[in-house]
């Protein structure tokens, strides 16, 4: 069968994502990649645990952070994570209308993260927080910053995905890449409830 | 290389340019590895030049920086590595019975970004002067050096990184994914299994050093504070990533050269090798412990005693695996019938000199006498007793075995050898008063030193050593031509060999295997030579073979980052636009355009068969 041919209810395989060599490599390669981003942001962590107290005269985290702000970012993001599971279901069913619908959500989700990043990131800049203020500020952008960038590129990710594939329903060569963003999507999550957790949390408590 | 009716080629330049294939990428890593050891080298015959004679004004300040930082920096980044990626495109997918690498293209774009990330590096030299805080570019005499010499290292190296990341990948699912039927993880080659674990490495140190270029990055290029003790940063953290990624990347380096090792010592002494699953628990335990020994660089720092501690205890555990390695490739020789072909020499050699590098090694790793030895010559006789008398010995005895495979022609052995013996004695020569100069005090990256120390003697005898490894290279140089112009071409298995890279005819068919391969124990090709067949028995009937389409797109893809390097080196954003942006449109027209590849058709495949090509 070719890769690039429309599977039907009756051919559509139990992994579709897998169903090829191609998809497993895929499958495998980017859990392996996602090893490697795990220890890029582990680096940014630590570097930010080094020097989170190092804010000078400009604001402390305790003074800048605002948890209804950062709450409902959080919950922008994780519902995007669930979306993006109804999106894989839908693949695993052959219903890509479905898939799609999901993944729109999934990615309007993200850009209200986005969105509100930025106008967090705006507003620490107003109360004198900024990338070359101190080693705290230098700090900060760079872990949330790479953080939204990663984002950013999963937002460029499903959109040129999704349009490129509009009309050809599910095959097995586009199946893994709908899969892997999916993943991709589920780690930026995961990433980020750390950041909730260590930038935000503990810059709230001290 | 035959072509096929049912696909065009490209030829010429636009087929290097443009191919996927592993075993062309192989000898693209392998020529440009070349040309920077070359380039290395000729940095350290400069260094040594200037330290021949005491108070020598030729290389000095500035620019004697600059040829310790660049040598330090191109040996390891760009000569290396890349001559190691080399040896594992060019075999190890024929090692394990496979038809391809798992991600061809990203293989290409692997490659595409190492070379020009080297040459960004290197054009510093013509760009207002290359870097000059040491390989390792240590803050704050990075972050405060006010020449763009720095902003080239950090630049080309996270380029060239970026490739080194994907070829890792790219190699950790080949072996997982792409074996042969029967090509069980205990039957893999020991360089296969070197490798997988190399890449491993790769895969988990990196990214950390991804983000310790992209902090110095943005300290330099957006004033950025993390090393700047003024603003709140500390010069620490930067050591501490360099090193969580620096040590890794030392077993990165000598791993595929045990590998190499183990292939040489077992088929020129016709025996497999002596305690193949020891050699390979071994292997994993070394890369495994590997990340758990960085501080060991930083033992002078003052983290306090416990952390020295435990850092030495775990950097001691190392020679018990590295032990057991040495002690097998003994034993695989012990009643052999062993043949002193170059690629051997080159092999026995490398055993005691590794060892030797090993004692210091663990010397080193005791933090009481590391106060003594630390930046001191005796560091640099260590290093590069294991790195030059352990990597590099391996290397060329790679080169020796694994030339016929990769270039159809065999290597002289009467200049092969000389090549050794001239390499072999000016190496020791070098180095070994090295470990004197260091004890008595000559500190490491200085430039000169005074007449009257009793210096004088052992830094003329290491220079003339230095001499002789650059005569030993030429030999091989001179070698490579002569082999190059020779009329007769190599048969498929001049060695004797014990492992799948020596089935198959010379050259190597694209496809590698027209029918993959049945393996039927560890050493599949000696199997089936002694159970009387002499080739290998397929595992499915002749049949058409699905190959990927070359692309021009890791090319643009890695001159894209090329020219954004350049961009943020020289602060211009609107060419950091534009090199990005041409980033972004390749990956956007990878994603857009549908390429399934190519079919070779059985009829061809047939042909093949029936001419002796496959």
């Amino acid at each position: 069968m070719n890769a690039g041919e429309r599977l039907t209810d009756a051919n559509f395989p139990a992994h579709p994502e897998k169903a090829t060599l191609e998809g497993k490599n895929k499958f495998l390669g980017f859990w392996l990649f996602l090893g490697g981003e795990t220890v890029l942001f582990a680096t940014l962590f630590g570097t930010y645990l080094g020097l989170r107290k190092m804010h000078l005269d400009g604001p402390s985290g305790e003074e800048l952070f605002s948890l209804p702000l950062v709450f409902l970012a959080t919950m922008l993001l994780l519902t995007s994570s669930l979306t993006s599971v109804y999106a894989v279901l839908s693949l695993k069913q052959n219903k890509v209308r479905s898939l799609q619908g999901w993944f729109i959500v999934t990615l309007l989700l993200g850009l209200g993260f986005l969105g509100l990043e930025i106008y967090e990131f705006i507003h620490y800049v107003h109360e004198g927080h900024t990338f070359t203020s101190s080693a705290f500020g230098s700090a900060f952008y760079s872990l949330v910053g790479f953080h939204g960038a990663h984002v950013l590129f999963g937002i460029l990710w499903i959109s040129t995905l999704l349009a490129r594939n509009w009309n050809r329903g599910i095959t097995l060569a586009n199946a893994p890449k709908y899969y892997l963003f999916a993943l991709y999507w589920h780690f930026v999550d995961v990433v980020w409830v750390f950041i909730f957790t260590v930038v935000y949390l503990m810059g709230k408590v001290g | 290389m035959a072509t096929h009716e049912s696909h065009k080629k490209r030829s010429g330049l636009m087929d290097w340019l443009t191919t996927v294939d592993h075993k062309k990428i192989g000898i693209l890593y392998l020529l440009a590895g070349g040309f920077f050891f070359l380039i290395g080298g000729l940095e350290a015959i400069l260094m040594r030049i200037q330290l021949m004679e005491p108070d020598s004004k030729i290389f000095t300040g500035e620019l004697y920086n600059q040829l310790l930082t660049m040598h330090g920096t191109t040996m390891i980044f760009l000569a290396a590595m890349p001559i190691i990626f080399g040896f594992m495109n060019a075999i190890l997918p024929l090692q394990i019975g496979a038809r391809d690498v798992a991600f061809p293209y990203v293989n290409a774009v692997g490659f595409w970004l190492f070379f020009f990330g080297g040459l960004l590096l290197n054009l510093s030299w013509f760009l207002g002067g290359a870097p000059e805080a040491g390989w390792t570019a240590y803050a704050p005499l990075s972050t405060v050096a006010e020449d763009t010499g720095v902003d080239f290292y950090v630049l080309g190296l996270q380029i060239a990184g970026a490739g080194t990341l994907a070829g890792g990948i790219n190699f950790l699912v080949t072996v997982i994914n792409m074996r042969a039927p029967g090509m069980t993880f205990m039957r893999m080659p020991l360089f296969t299994w070197a490798s997988f674990v190399t890449s491993g490495l790769i895969l988990f140190a990196f990214p950390a050093l991804t983000v310790g270029f992209f902090l110095l990055m943005f300290e330099r290029v957006f004033d950025a504070n993390f090393f700047n003790p003024d603003m709140g940063g500390n010069v620490l953290i930067w050591e501490h990533i360099f090193w969580i990624f620096g040590h890794p990347e030392v077993y990165i380096l000598i791993l595929p050269a045990f590998g190499i090792i183990s292939e040489v010592v077992s088929t020129f002494s016709s025996k497999r090798l002596f305690g193949y699953s020891a050699m390979v628990f071994a292997t994993v335990l070394i890369g495994f412990l590997g990340f758990m020994v960085w501080v060991h660089h930083m033992f002078t720092v003052g983290l306090g005693p416990v952390a020295n501690s435990i850092f030495a205890v775990a950097t001691m555990a190392i020679a018990i695996p590295t032990g057991v390695k040495i002690f097998n490739w003994i034993f695989t020789m012990w009643g052999g019938q062993i043949r002193f072909t170059t690629a051997m020499l080159f092999a026995v050699g490398f055993i005691p000199t590794f060892v030797m590098g090993g004692v210091t090694g663990v010397m080193l790793s005791v933090p009481a006498a590391d106060y003594q030895y630390h930046d001191s010559y005796f560091v640099v006789a260590h290093f590069h007793y294991v790195i030059v008398g352990g990597l590099i010995l391996g290397l060329f005895s790679g080169l020796y075995y694994w030339y016929p495979r990769m270039f159809n022609r065999v290597l002289n052995e009467t200049l092969g050898k000389i090549n050794f013996w001239l390499f072999f004695i000016g190496f020791h020569l070098t180095f070994f008063p090295q470990h004197w100069l260091g004890l008595m005090g000559m500190p490491r990256r200085v430039y000169t030193y005074m007449s009257g120390q009793q210096l004088d003697g052992s830094n003329f005898v290491s220079t003339i050593g230095a001499i002789l490894m650059g005569l030993g290279t030429i030999v091989l140089l001179i070698n490579i031509v002569i082999s190059a112009s020779a009329k007769h071409a190599a048969t498929k298995d001049p060695w004797d060999g014990r492992t799948l890279e020596w089935a198959m005819p010379v050259p190597t068919p694209e496809y590698n295997f027209a029918q993959t391969p049945l393996v039927r124990g560890l050493d599949p090709l000696y199997v089936e030579k002694t159970a009387g067949n002499g080739e290998m028995t397929p595992a499915e009937p002749v049949g058409e073979i699905h190959m990927p389409n070359g692309s021009i797109l890791p090319f643009f893809l890695s001159l894209g980052m090329f020219v954004a390097g350049f961009g943020f080196i020289y602060a211009n954003w609107i060419v950091a636009i534009v090199g990005l942006g041409g980033v972004l449109v390749t990956m956007f027209l990878r994603s857009v355009i549908d390429d399934h590849g190519y079919h070779i058709h059985k009829k061809e495949v047939e042909a093949d068969i029936k001419g002796g090509r496959a």
